[in-house]
């Protein structure tokens, strides 16, 4: 367990010396872009690969805090921060009340009910005021980060936004190896056990609701002052469906599989802007093929192939234990 | 004319009858999702791009064979349901042993596969079918068309039908049972694979003929069926997939109280549905006509 967690760190942290040097061979605005999304994917990762949850409507939280990130600072004039954090709250918010009614049904229900109050929320945003329709709240200023950083400068803004995504990553990483990780496994495992132990596991299952919710909120709240835009195609059902493609190309129920995919589909969304509708295809046979083919994503797959190697080499019985990141079956 | 509660009576009859034809899409696209989970405890998510490959079958079959809406009505669901048929046999027949959600996942992957092709032959705006029943009758407080309510009383016919055929007849007892007890009712000499692939292929048949009947009324377009199929999810949810005539009632009920809101209130003519299936989580959480498990 212990040089398990020490592993992954040492992982994340040459994720981090790789994150910091980026910028400059790549883009930044690609980079924010990649790394939104990998925030947004480890969130909804957490729901699906620790407590077994399929949300098909994560677009709620995401989009729904882009647009109160977006309106707070462009309206009503609020520091960027503050608009940031106002963002992750009312996504929090919206999942607590998402996840009340959600969780009362399990499995493929779960999916068809949050995918169902996604829709809902996205009635909501086309019709209500605030919202700007369909153009969106375009033009959100980038002002200064507590008045001293200078964000309106790509540069600036990368490592800002690396900061971020590190602070959600490091928040979710702390949540799965903790006791309460350990309990939303158990219930992955087997719910009616984890009952008879006498967990609460709604309660359980609704704490961990909220904050895949607000981390989604995090990630959508940020999105939209990188882009300087929250628009309609940021809680359409198709966003809700990106996120479920993101993580199970990288990995359900992995810890870095989440960012690997997010840079996978945003890299080929990137080529193949100029292609159309074959965007949509390709996604349909990138879903078929994983599934079909690689169910345990790239990140899984390599780690089981790892663990294949060392049983090989070494038949010690201690081999064994390190199952316990497998993706949910 | 008289006045009901400060709406015109045209407006009201109108919406109701509006509000009928979508009940009927909604109970006969919820009933084969509900007979397909019923058998393989898969969410068909492609459901909603069958129901527009129905439309789309018969607007080809008409433009490029010269085949009346009629033909089509016979034709179109056979096709589709063909092609659903292949699908289970390729894709969908080697997750039953994998989580459901596997399930659930693979038919969206196919569901945006079908839809990005559609979208790319023919873009996203719609294509017109003209109207194979013109005319109507008034019946003084409001002009049916005769195709609306041929629409009505066919998939009222079809949906009875269905109900007919799973629970009075022979074959729907093999398949009530095989949905109870597979290796069982397999151990008996019945071919429950085979059973599985047909009774996809009759699923999808459904939505295909939804699509049929749709197409004259709303015109023929790519995007039709993924908007649709959501609201499907939450009238499934709602009805909960127990049972035959549940599904087919909240069909029907969901789209009148759909049509009923436009009239009263129309800013929530969208969202009736999804907010009626929050309150009833909230209540009763298996769904009204669903049993505890």
């Amino acid at each position: 367990m212990e040089t398990r967690s020490n592993h992954t760190l040492i992982v994340f942290a040459g994720l981090v010396a790789l994150g910091l040097a980026a910028p400059m061979f790549v883009y930044p605005v690609f980079l924010m872009k990649v790394l939104c999304f990998a925030l947004f994917a480890c969130a909804f990762n957490l729901l699906i690969g620790y407590v077994g949850l399929l949300s098909f409507g994560h677009a709620m939280f995401f989009g729904f805090a882009a647009y109160i990130s977006g309106y707070s600072v462009k309206v009503l004039g609020w520091p960027t921060e503050v608009g940031i954090l106002a963002g992750t709250a009312v996504a929090a918010v919206l999942g607590l009340v998402a996840g009340a009614i959600a969780i009362r049904r399990q499995g493929i229900y779960f999916a068809m009910v949050t995918l169902a109050l996604s829709q809902m929320v996205f009635f909501f945003c086309l019709q209500a005021k605030f919202t700007g329709g369909e153009d969106g709240i375009q033009a959100i200023p980038r002002r200064p980060l507590f008045g001293l950083i200078n964000i309106a400068n790509d540069f600036v803004f990368y490592y800002v936004v690396l900061a971020i995504f590190c602070i959600g990553f490091l928040i979710i990483w702390r949540t799965i190896h903790s006791p309460f990780g350990q309990v939303l496994k158990a219930i992955r495992e087997n719910e009616p056990r984890a009952i008879s132990l006498g967990y609460a596991v709604d309660r359980f299952k609704l704490i961990a609701f909220v904050l895949s919710a607000a981390l989604a909120g995090l990630a959508g709240a940020t999105k939209a002052i990188v882009f300087q835009l929250a628009s309609l195609t940021d809680v359409a059902w198709q966003m809700s469906g990106e996120v479920v493609l993101m993580t199970l190309v990288g990995g359900m129920g992995t810890v870095f599989g989440p960012i690997v995919g997010a840079g996978i589909i945003i890299t080929m969304q990137n080529y193949l802007a100029g292609f159309g509708e074959w965007v949509l295809v390709i996604q349909g046979a990138i879903f078929v093929v994983t599934v079909l083919l690689f169910r345990r994503g790239i990140v899984g797959e390599i780690m089981a192939l790892a663990q294949y190697m060392q049983r090989r080499s070494r038949p010690a019985p201690g081999a064994r234990g390190s199952a316990q990141e497998s993706p949910a079956e | 004319m008289f006045e009901l509660i400060g709406v015109p009576p045209q407006a009201l009859f109108g919406q109701l009858l509006l509000g009928l034809i979508n009940g009927a899409f909604y109970a006969l696209l919820s009933l084969g999702l509900a007979v397909i989970f019923g058998l393989m405890n898969v969410i068909n998510f492609t459901h909603g791009a069958q129901y527009m490959m129905g439309a789309f079958c018969s607007w080809m079959l008409l433009q490029y064979f010269g085949i009346p809406f009629w033909g089509a009505l016979v034709l179109a669901p056979i096709i589709v349901g063909a092609t659903g048929i292949i699908i289970e046999r390729l894709f969908i027949s080697r997750l039953y042993h994998l989580d459901h959600l596997y399930g659930l996942l693979l038919t969206f992957g196919l569901a945006l596969i079908i839809e990005g092709l559609f979208r790319q032959q023919y873009g996203s705006s719609g294509l017109p079918y003209t109207n194979p029943i013109p005319g109507g009758i008034n019946l003084g407080f409001m002009f049916l068309p005769w195709y609306r309510g041929f629409i009505i009383v066919f998939s009222l016919v079809v949906c009875l039908g269905t109900w007919f055929m799973i629970e009075k007849t022979k074959l729907g007892s093999y398949l009530r049972a095989a949905t109870e007890r597979p290796d069982l009712v397999q151990a008996f000499g019945i071919n429950v694979p085979r059973m599985i692939t047909l009774t996809y292929g009759f699923g999808v048949a459904l939505a295909a003929l939804a699509g049929v009947l749709a197409a004259p009324i709303y015109s023929v377009n790519p995007v039709m069926g993924s908007y649709l199929i959501i609201v499907v999810f939450a009238v499934v949810v709602i009805g909960g997939m127990g049972s035959i005539l549940g599904s087919i009632l909240t069909g029907f009920g969901l789209g009148v109280v759909e049509g009923l809101t436009k009239v009263f209130y129309p800013e929530a003519s969208n969202t009736v549905i999804f907010i009626i299936m929050a309150i009833v989580l909230m209540l009763r959480p298996q769904g009204l006509f669903g049993t505890p498990k």
